[in-house]
Order: C-alpha cells, then sequence, then structure tokens
C-alpha cells in the first residue's frame, strides 16, 4: 500500500533551531552536515518533532560506529517519550549543490525502508541572507524503480522515462506549534528586544550572485564534457555498424565468388566477437548534473527576482525623494 | 578569618573566596534578594560580611558569608566585575533551543509526572555561560524522594561529546515555577559531574499568566560546623541567538497569529513582501509619533529628534541621472541572468529528448 506523503508538517520549533544550530557550530566553509530526523507519519503527512545531529567523520575516530551511536541516541530517546522513529535526514548544503551520487544512494537506502522519508536540505547561506532556505526532497517513485534494479543503463533509464526533472520532488513544508511554544514566542517578545536585521533587503548582493554562476559554470562544463563522451559514443557506434556492414557485404561477395568457383562457403562468423559494441556511457552522471543544474537555476532566479522588486524599490524611494 | 574553608561537600562555593572589599559597591543592590527560596528554614537573604546592608542575616555568619556576597549581590547587575568562584559572571546567555526543546520534553513527559528535568550543556567565557544544548533526563519523584537516572545522564552526555566535543555540562533545568527540596538534592546530583552549576527553571505551569525563566546558582549557607544548608541565588538570563536563528525565530513567531498555528514557508517575492511590511508599520508608528508631537499631544524628546532626522538623511543623496545609470545596469545585470538561467534549463531540457531518442 503505497501512501503518498503531501507535505512535511515541521512540529516544533526546536527541529529548525536544532538544525540552524548544528550547522553553526560544526559546519563551516564547504563541508555538509548530517543528522537524523525523528517523527512520525499521521494520515498523509510527516510529522518530524524531533533530530540529533551526527558527528563529523574524524580521521582519528577510526572506529567510530555510527550505526551504535544511532542506536544509542535512539534507544536514549525513547526513555524520554521522545518519537524514535527514523523518518528522515537532514543535510547542509553550500549554495545549492546537493544533487549528487552519495545523496541519492543515502536517500534511496531510507526510502526503501521507509516509504516517506525525505531529506531536508538547510541551505544556510541563503538563509543568513535573509530567507530561510529549508526543502524537503523524495525521490520518485519511477526513480525509485530504477534505483531497486540498480540498472543504470540508458535503456533502462529510457524505459523508465525518466528526465532531470523527475529525479526529485519537492513536498511543502509547514510549521506548526503547540499552544505552550506559543506562549513561550509572547514571553520572548517582550524580553528579548533584539533589533530587527533586515538582511534581506540589503542590495549588495552581488557575491553571492557572482558564486552561483561561478558553480553554475562549473557544473555546464562537466555537463559539456558529458555530452561530447556521448557524442563520441554516437559516433564509434555507428562508425562500427558501417564497418559491420561492410564487412557483411564483403563476406557475402566472397561467397558468391567462392560459389561460383564451386569452393565451399566461408562460414558465417559472428560479427559480434568481431565488433565488439563500445560501451554506453553511464547515464545516472549527466542525468545528476542535469539535475543540479537545473537547481542552480531555480536558485538564481528566485534571487534575481526578489533583487528586481528590491531595486524598483529603491528607485521609487529615489524618485519621492526628488 | 574572614575566609573560611568550605566543607569540601559543597561544591560551587569552594573556591577561593573573593576578597570582601569587591563586594562593596555591589550591596547597594543587594536589597534585591528576595526571590529566593531556600529549602532549610533559614532567613533568605544575602548576608554580607563587608556592608551589612540588608542583611537580616546576622553578620555573625563569616564562615558562609565570605562565598556568598560574591554570588548574591549583584543579581540586577550583569556585571563581569565579580571576581571569584564564579567565573562565568553574573549573565546566562539561553539560545532558544534550550527553551523549545524544554517546552516540548515537558509536553512529552510521562502520566503523572509533574514536571521535567534534563542537563544543560554549554561553553563558559570570561563574561558569560553561554548555554547551547540539552536533553531531558528521566527521573521519578514521589512525595520524600527523588530518583534520577543518572546513568542516562552520562550516556547522553557521551553521545552528545561526540558530536559537539565543546559543550560541557553547565548545569541543569526543570520545569516548575518554584525550587523546591527535590531540587537541592537533584543539584546536588549534579555537582557530581561538573562544578559551577546553574540551575534554570521555566515555569510551564504558567503562574501569574506568565511562562518565567529563570536562572540560579547555588550558594552555602548556614553555620560553620554544622549542617550547611543551599541557597540559590537568581542570575540574570539573557537570550542569545546566531543570525540565521534570529531569522527563522521571526518566522516562527508569526505562527502565533494563524489560528490552527500553523504556517509555511514563503517563497522569494513574498518574503521580500514580508519584511517589507514590517518595516511599513514601524514607518507608520513613527509617523504618528510625529504626528502627535506636532499637534502637541507628546512632548517632543529631543534625541528622538535627532535619530528621525538622521534616519529621513540616510537615504542618498544622488544625482537623478546617475542613479538612472546605476539602476539600469543592475536591472540589466539581473535581466541577463535570468535569460542565461533559462536559456541554460532549456538547454538542457533539450539534451535529455535528444538523448532519449
Amino acid at each position: 500500500m503505497l501512501r503518498i506523503c503531501q507535505g512535511v508538517l515541521l512540529s516544533g520549533v526546536q527541529v529548525v533551531l536544532k538544525i540552524i544550530k548544528h550547522y553553526q557550530e560544526e559546519g563551516q566553509g564547504t563541508e555538509v552536515v548530517q543528522g537524523v530526523l525523528l517523527g512520525l507519519v499521521v494520515e498523509d503527512r510527516l510529522e518530524i518533532t524531533n533530530c540529533f545531529p551526527f558527528p563529523q567523520h574524524t580521521e582519528d575516530d577510526a572506529d567510530f560506529d555510527e550505526v551504535q551511536y544511532q542506536m544509542e541516541m535512539m534507544r536514549s530517546l525513547r526513555h524520554v517519550n521522545i518519537d524514535h522513529l527514523h523518518v528522515g535526514w537532514y543535510q547542509s548544503t553550500y549554495y545549492g549543490s546537493f544533487v549528487t551520487r552519495a545523496l541519492l544512494d543515502s536517500q534511496f537506502s531510507y526510502q526503501h525502508a521507509i516509504e516517506e522519508s525525505v531529506v531536508l536540505i538547510y541551505d544556510p547561506i541563503k538563509t543568513a541572507q535573509g530567507s530561510l532556505s529549508l526543502k524537503a526532497y523524495r525521490l520518485t517513485p519511477k526513480l525509485m524503480e530504477v534505483c531497486k534494479e540498480k540498472d543504470f543503463s540508458p535503456e533502462a533509464l529510457k524505459k523508465g522515462n525518466i528526465t532531470f526533472e523527475h529525479m526529485f520532488e519537492e513536498v511543502p513544508i509547514v510549521i506548526k506549534n503547540s499552544h505552550l511554544i506559543n506562549v513561550l514566542m509572547w514571553e520572548l517578545e517582550k524580553k528579548s528586544a533584539v533589533a530587527d536585521k533586515h538582511e534581506l533587503l540589503s542590495l549588495a548582493s552581488s557575491n553571492h550572485l557572482g558564486k552561483n554562476l561561478q558553480l553554475l559554470m562549473d557544473r555546464v562544463d562537466e555537463m559539456s564534457q558529458d555530452i561530447v563522451k556521448y557524442n563520441t559514443y554516437m559516433r564509434n557506434t555507428s562508425k562500427q555498424q558501417q564497418q559491420k556492414h561492410q564487412y557483411q557485404q564483403r563476406r557475402q561477395q566472397e561467397n558468391m565468388q567462392r560459389q561460383s568457383r564451386g569452393e565451399p562457403p566461408l562460414p558465417e562468423e559472428d560479427l559480434s566477437k568481431l565488433f565488439k559494441p563500445p560501451q554506453p556511457p553511464a547515464r545516472m552522471d549527466s542525468l545528476l548534473i542535469a539535475g543540479q543544474i537545473n537547481t542552480y537555476c531555480q536558485n538564481i532566479k528566485e534571487f534575481t527576482a526578489q533583487n528586481l522588486g528590491k531595486l524598483f524599490m529603491a528607485q521609487a524611494l529615489q524618485e519621492y525623494n526628488n | 578569618m574572614a575566609t573560611p574553608t568550605v566543607p569540601a561537600s559543597a561544591p560551587p562555593a569552594a573556591p577561593a573566596p573573593a576578597p570582601a572589599s569587591p563586594t562593596a559597591p555591589a550591596p547597594g543592590s543587594a536589597p534585591a534578594a528576595a526571590p529566593v527560596l531556600v529549602p532549610t528554614a533559614a532567613p533568605a537573604s544575602s548576608s554580607d560580611p563587608a556592608a551589612a546592608a540588608t542583611a537580616t542575616a546576622a553578620p555573625g555568619q563569616p564562615p558562609t558569608s565570605a562565598p556568598a556576597p560574591a554570588q548574591t549581590p549583584a543579581q540586577s547587575l550583569p556585571g563581569p566585575a565579580l571576581p571569584g568562584h564564579f567565573p562565568g559572571g553574573r549573565v546566562v546567555r539561553l539560545h532558544l533551543v534550550i527553551l523549545a526543546s524544554i517546552v516540548d520534553s515537558y509536553e512529552r513527559r510521562n502520566e503523572g509526572a509533574a514536571h521535567v528535568i534534563g542537563t544543560l550543556l554549554g561553553t563558559v567565557d570570561k563574561h558569560s555561560v553561554e548555554v547551547t544544548n540539552c536533553f531531558s533526563v528521566p527521573h521519578n519523584e514521589s512525595e520524600d524522594e527523588v530518583a534520577v537516572d543518572m546513568e542516562f545522564a552520562k550516556n547522553m552526555y557521551e553521545l552528545h561529546k561526540k558530536v559537539s566535543p565543546n559543550e560541557l555540562i553547565q548545569g541543569w533545568y526543570a520545569t516548575g515555577h518554584d525550587i523546591t527540596e527535590h531540587s537541592v538534592l537533584i543539584h546536588e546530583y549534579y555537582s557530581r559531574e561538573a562544578p559551577n552549576l546553574i540551575h534554570l527553571t521555566v515555569d510551564t505551569s504558567l503562574q501569574n499568566g506568565r511562562m518565567s525563566v529563570k536562572a540560579y546558582v547555588s550558594t552555602l549557607m548556614g553555620v560553620s560546623g554544622r549542617t550547611m544548608g543551599v541557597m540559590f541565588t537568581p542570575l540574570t538570563v539573557k537570550y542569545a541567538y546566531y543570525d540565521t536563528e534570529r531569522i527563522r525565530v521571526d518566522l516562527i513567531m508569526k505562527t502565533r497569529f494563524s489560528p490552527n498555528r500553523v504556517i509555511g514557508l514563503l517563497s522569494d517575492l513574498r518574503q521580500v513582501g514580508g519584511v517589507l511590511a514590517r518595516i511599513e508599520d514601524a514607518l507608520s508608528t513613527v509617523l504618528q509619533y510625529a504626528e502627535d508631537v506636532l499637534s502637541g499631544k507628546v512632548s517632543a524628546d529631543n534625541t528622538v529628534g535627532c535619530f528621525l532626522m538622521s534616519l529621513v538623511n540616510q537615504v542618498p543623496k544622488i544625482v537623478p541621472d546617475d542613479f538612472e545609470t546605476m539602476l539600469n545596469s543592475n536591472i540589466n545585470d539581473l535581466l541577463m541572468v535570468t535569460y542565461l538561467a533559462n536559456l541554460t534549463q532549456s538547454q538542457i531540457a533539450l539534451n535529455e529528448k535528444l538523448v532519449n531518442l
């Protein structure tokens, strides 16, 4: 019975805060920080109620057992009545570059085990810019099938009719608070009068945009390399076809000649042994790259939309001033 | 003999008792010693040897007074100016995560449990103690006794240390609005783990219609040579945020206003709209104030006037032509980038189609 997850409910301020805190403390630079999401499934929504972080892989901790850490955590949490059902995992990302093979594999193993699991991607840099960037993704059922077969050849992918748009589907996130937390919020409102920081309205955004574009260009380069590989493959195949054809024709001619001379015809040799077909390039990687490029483009478009709005505002302010 | 040797059993008050002099300026604020509850029936006041300002406790308590004054006076002063045993000074900086976690674990408590307790983790720097993480610990409480699962606490602490090795045990928390005898016992349990503990109470039962958050440090009091009692002295609590946390908090605060406490994450332009709305509110308040002053309802305040002046002057005065060029070039940049992004997307879509032929 397939339960399709319609949305993700983050109940508990603390999930989000913990994720943010974890990134703040652990991950600086391009490292990713990861952790586990706990919660339960309610009808068609996935409710996430708690989370805990995963320690980084350090070289001097070679015998560190991840599984054991997880089991211990979950056991302990059960004691204090925290939902200990694994429902997904989260990861931080650097400028939105998260569509990688590793992610795919992890998410696949999660989703295979638990039908509705999601991966929460938290983008700290975008959040620092002023808007919280937290997205939940799952693999589409089609991709799940393909992964199950472990068959990433082009034929299988074509059969599944998978395009890069159909790899991940985004699940809408909703945040819900309990009453007591609401009370807490009201308290804090009174007590902590910290000045608002309007990062979002800052017009100086070219740095961010530049970095995004840089990453996009890198990916496009990879993509073009991939395309070149694919082209060579196509060319090789067609050349090989020609060669096969020629060989066959020659054979036939020879056979006719021999027949006319009365000699036994040469045996038909196995063509496939003579002409080994070239290896088709792995399609999965290019799919991933395409997906990544797509994400970058989306991000950039969002960003530019915001900036345009801000610029028009600045213009209005100036006009009024003059 | 102003500096007695405090019996080793009591943790926080042990270290080098501060010389009596620095406490001299502090006692001025000592009158605020009130809200401290003491399990032992001794008078709940801060005793102060040097200047027995409010001390209803007789100066005949020199043994405890030496450790005590360094801690008790400056409750209202977030002053790092105090030397001595509590290296963190008077301020506890709490992150929002802690409160959210505490409330959450309170909501999930076992049937029949009146409140929950747990450990606080964090770091100390010279001005304050920063509490950044916490986890709850199961415990059983009955009329006479309290059982805390310390094994569990230790295990959890080890696990947490693996992720963030900088965090040390800073104290413990309890829900409920007062300090009880059990607190002392629990405090003692914890003091075996770490020195200088902080005790945090979060009033989830909403006494006085508010959820108050208070922090305490324990000190000894009593007469030396006899049983020592423990007194909890309050500390100032401040809230600390990381920048990214602040943005989150703003978003979450919005859930207060929606009927079923639900809020979705906004998409790009709407976020800008949201922030703008807030600025609009702020501006209208300012305008209202200005009008009030003009119509004489409110007396004019010079400092506010200065601020308003600088506010208005912050819109930069640029020659219109220059501004036009700047604006246009920026818009051009953005449009070009959008165009390129769209182009790239259509390119890869096309590529897909071709490859799948």
